[in-house]
């Protein structure tokens, strides 16, 4: 999995590349939590090039639901193939994160 | 029923394993012209038993092996088996968490599970001696 990081003056794009397993889901816990730190309030996460996901990588982005919710950080997942936007909808994590399908889109959700 | 096809795939319990486990589960599915999104959801479950058996019950420890074994029967049933020696699992102990739970504590892990047991039609956990064995059915239609 590779990760790459964009700072931009109104947003944080993360851009995933790769599988997010349990070997490399540390590798997008750390993105993210440095964002946070840096104050970062607008993230968006381009999946054009994820190639799967695991319960480990679901698990990164769930254990951030709360912390979004309380420091108001919003987070868009976009560009997302259908076998991973499936296993997303396994659990209906679909429905607890905000998933869209261009970046087009994510920017008009993030009012950016 | 009769078993048509039996794959099986050694290899040691490390996290760096599981990119390998993926690509046997799949091509083994390929072959048996499973279809891609079936195909990926089956290639998941399998991953995360593994995950599991590697991680916690054999710790990472890379001198310890963890077996995959896929079997087709006659008609569209796979079966998945994950074998190996690390600590027993007992599925009585096992109660599904709370997605909202999981959330308000901010947990990273416990969901693995959910989703094999959301995948597949059936798993079964036993002993085999000193080894420990995860069996998973999915009865799939199949192109041919």
């Amino acid at each position: 999995m590779n990760i790459h990081t964009e700072k931009n003056e109104d947003n944080f794009k993360i851009y995933l590349d790769g599988d997010l397993d349990a070997s490399s889901c540390l590798l997008l816990d750390k993105s993210i939590a440095t964002a946070l730190e840096q104050g970062e309030k607008k993230l968006l996460v381009n999946c054009s090039k994820l190639a799967y996901i695991s319960s480990a990588g679901l698990g990164v982005f769930m254990s951030y639901i709360q912390e979004f919710e309380t420091d108001h950080v919003d987070m868009v997942l976009f560009e997302l193939s259908d076998k991973v936007k499936n296993v997303f909808k396994i659990l209906g994590l679909d429905e607890l994160l905000k998933i869209v399908d261009t970046e087009e889109e994510a920017m008009m959700v993030m009012k950016i | 029923m009769r078993t048509v096809m039996i794959t099986r795939f050694k290899i040691p319990c490390s996290k760096d394993s599981l990119k390998a486990i993926r690509t046997f589960v799949f091509e083994t599915l390929e072959n048996i012209a499973v279809p891609d999104l079936e195909s990926n959801m089956l290639v998941l479950a399998v991953d995360e038993i593994c995950a599991n058996r590697i991680i916690h019950s054999n710790e990472g420890n890379q001198s310890l092996f963890l077996e995959i074994v896929i079997k087709k029967e006659e008609g569209s049933t796979i079966i998945f088996e994950i074998i190996d020696a690390g600590a027993p699992f007992d599925p009585a102990k096992y109660s599904e968490p709370s997605l909202v739970k999981l959330i308000q504590e901010k947990r990273k892990g416990g969901i693995g599970l959910m989703l094999v047991n959301r995948i597949m039609d059936s798993l079964e956990v036993s002993t085999l001696g000193n080894l420990t064995v995860f069996r998973m059915l999915k009865k799939l239609p199949l192109a041919s």
